[in-house]
């Protein structure tokens, strides 16, 4: 174990995987010469070289399709967006080739390809800038879709993202590559897909949420213990496939839910959630279910719009009241 | 790149005043720029900031040639340049750039936002490749309406190789739409120098590909880019169709607030290179024109400072004493009424 950065993890996993198979390889805008705009792959191309780690133009269509096409080959392509901000351009080679390829050719081709690149909020980048839309791919079959928590997470799932032989969408929070933690220094230490953890135990209120909404889930956790009620947080790690098991079997211990996401409320991935604990629990449940979300609004480039638009733990706190009131 | 043509300043065919217009122009552009980093370190200003430093002639070439508000004007991020000459007050645009009530988007576009349509300014936009699409659109209209009028396009030499920037340039050439294109070159996008980024860097030949004529123009100096931009603002006024400028320019700061020579800017470019076109700065080219013609003293660019720092001042202190937008104002606008 040693103590590393989130960003830090995921150059980590980058690196062991690119040692353990020459057939990963990475594209993407900034990522060799400039080292990286976020320095995620700071170093990388010293080390591997331009064919592995390619400078791009800033093409995103171009981008996402040369991955998809070298991963239908036999490659291992990891693609960095800037930011998923700057994928929507690339969306049909996303949805209509590299999510459908496997499918549409009664699986005789594989796609095993990792879109990956920071997400999120919070620093007053304003509309065009401030993007994770993860329901959109959550909502296409063929993605799978991680969005990790913590450093450790940011290393685990992004080695079992690049094993996979599928197409990976994997989100990475621009706020959380600073922070730090724990990280496991063994080559062979993965994280699976589909496997949500419990942070913390609790007996009152289930707080479920995912990316840095699983930071914000235990703050609020901390503020809530002060007035003496037990909150549990589950972290999804993966939205695609979703762990429904931990989190109903955490309903049946609490009966209310919050569940918190950073994207827009309307037709977000909580209400998905929400929705598969009413068809599957209904009975468990002592309160409506509560959603924390962004404000359904382009993101206003003000400091205080902005603050007012974005989900935070108070919100969580606010959210687990009400469904304990 | 095309060999660039560096023709020396015009004789003829440009006033004093005129030429004292593009000066004063060119350095409030200058003074605005260079006061708002710090503004950014004091965190009266957030998000994203990128600087036009140098890049002054693409702006005061272009947009005072121009019949505001009716022919339109779209940019890229690096916006600030295009608002002041179209016509936006520097208090407005500090005002935006601090999300202030008062900014000409209201506090909600910040930096890479700055629009102001009543003058024709529709404003800039944060995604490379962005407006081109849009100004097919544009000039679709100004042609539909019967106007005279035309759409100018700015976008930088990265923007080249997005898809949707040839899907565009080819309806243009189709429909025969009156724009103009400004390809601002200033040879990087971000950290990646051109012929890094692009297997065919003469873009003149891009935009013929599309049937689009053009040319390549030195954006060093302002009475070129003029002379240029009139030439091709004409040839859409008579013939209805579309023109491309590839501009040949430099910024001389970092990409935006946080490139900058600890940072990023020492992976893709040395100072000697930046110190070497500051040599062919804009302005100092200008000022250097002006004097040989006898048009300025130095007490006269003392003078124009001065009053240009009082604007500056000027406009931060009416930023700084703007309310932020009311909370809400958050969900305005989500809609038009
Ligand atoms: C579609 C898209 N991809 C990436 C980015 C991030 N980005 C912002 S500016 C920039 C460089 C653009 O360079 P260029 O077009 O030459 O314009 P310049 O900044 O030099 O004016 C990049 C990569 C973006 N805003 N949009
Ligand atoms: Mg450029």
């Amino acid at each position: 174990m040693a103590k590393m950065r989130y960003l830090q993890a995921l150059r980590l996993a980058m690196t062991e995987e690119m040692e353990r198979d020459p057939n990963v390889f990475i594209l993407g805008e900034e990522v060799g010469q400039y080292q990286g705009t976020y320095r995620v792959t700071e170093g990388l191309l010293d080390k591997f070289g331009g064919n592995r780690v390619v400078d791009t133009p800033i093409s995103e269509i171009g981008i996402a399709g040369m991955a998809t096409g070298a991963a239908m080959v036999g490659l291992r392509p990891i693609a960095e967006f800037m930011t998923w901000s700057f994928a929507m351009s690339a969306m049909d080679q996303l949805v209509n080739h590299a999510a459908k390829i496997t499918y549409m050719s009664g699986g005789r081709i594989k796609c095993p390809v990792v879109f990956r690149g920071p997400a999120g909020v919070g620093t007053q980048l304003s509309a065009q800038h401030s993007h994770s839309l993860e329901a959109w791919f959550a909502h296409t079959p063929g993605f799978k879709v991680a969005m990790p928590a913590t450093p450790e997470d940011a290393k685990g799932l992004l080695k079992t993202a690049i094993r996979d032989n599928n197409p990976v969408i994997f989100m990475e929070h621009a706020g959380l590559y600073g922070s730090s933690g724990e990280v496991s220094e063994d080559p062979d230490f993965t994280v699976p897909f589909g496997v949500a953890a419990v942070r913390r135990e609790g007996t009152d209120i289930s707080l479920i949420g995912y990316s840095r909404g699983v930071q914000q889930s235990l703050k609020a956790a901390d503020i809530l213990a002060k007035d003496g009620i037990s909150a549990e947080v589950i972290d999804l790690r993966t939205l695609v496939p979703l762990d429904m098991d931990t989190v109903l079997a955490s309903i049946r211990k609490t009966h209310r839910a919050v569940v918190m996401q950073e994207e827009w409320r309307n037709a977000g991935f909580a209400a998905e959630i929400a929705a598969r604990i009413y068809e599957q629990a209904f009975d468990e449940l002592d309160a409506p279910i509560q959603r924390v979300a962004g404000a359904d609004v382009p993101m206003p480039y003000a400091k205080n719009l902005e603050r007012a638009a974005i989900p935070t733990e108070n919100d969580i706190v606010l959210a687990a009241r009400r469904a304990l009131s | 790149m095309a060999d660039t043509i560096v023709k020396p300043p015009t004789e003829d065919g440009i006033s004093r005043a005129e030429m004292l217009d593009l000066f004063r122009l060119m350095l409030r552009i200058r003074r605005l720029e260079e006061s708002v980093y710090r503004k950014f370190h004091e965190a009266k200003i957030g998000g994203y900031l990128h600087r036009y430093d140098g890049q002054e002639a693409l702006v005061a070439g272009v947009i005072p040639q121009l019949q505001l508000p009716h022919d339109k004007i779209l940019c890229t991020y690096r916006d600030h340049a295009h608002a002041i000459a179209c016509g936006t007050t520097a208090g407005e645009m500090m005002a935006e750039l601090m999300g202030r009530a008062t900014g000409c988007a209201r506090g909600k576009g910040g930096s890479m936002h700055l629009t102001d349509p009543d003058k024709g300014f529709l404003g800039g936009d944060g995604i490379v490749g962005g407006p081109i699409p849009v100004s097919v659109g544009v000039g679709y209209a100004l042609k539909y309406t019967g106007s005279k009028n035309i759409c100018v396009c700015y976008f930088g030499d990265g923007a080249m190789n997005q898809g949707g920037v040839h899907e565009s340039l080819n309806m243009v050439g189709l429909y025969k739409l009156p724009v103009l294109y400004i390809l601002e070159n200033n040879r990087y996008a971000m950290g990646t120098a051109l012929d890094r980024s692009t297997g065919q860097t003469d873009f003149v030949l891009k935009a013929k590909a599309h049937g689009i004529a053009g040319e390549v123009v030195d954006g060093m100096n302002v009475l070129t880019m003029r002379e240029a931009a009139n030439r091709a603002i004409e040839h859409i006024r008579t013939t209805g169709e579309a023109y491309f400028l590839d501009v040949e320019c430099y910024r001389f700061v970092g990409h935006g607030v946080g490139d900058d020579n600890t940072g990023g800017q020492k992976f893709y470019r040395t100072e000697e290179e930046v110190d070497e076109w500051r040599q062919r700065d804009p302005i100092l080219q200008l000022v250097r024109d002006l004097k040989q013609r006898g048009y300025i003293s130095d007490e006269q660019i003392e003078a124009i400072e001065a009053e240009i720092k009082i604007e500056v001042d000027e406009a931060i202190a009416f930023a700084e004493a703007s309310p932020e937008p009311p909370l809400d104002s958050l969900y305005e606008n989500v809609f038009s009424e």
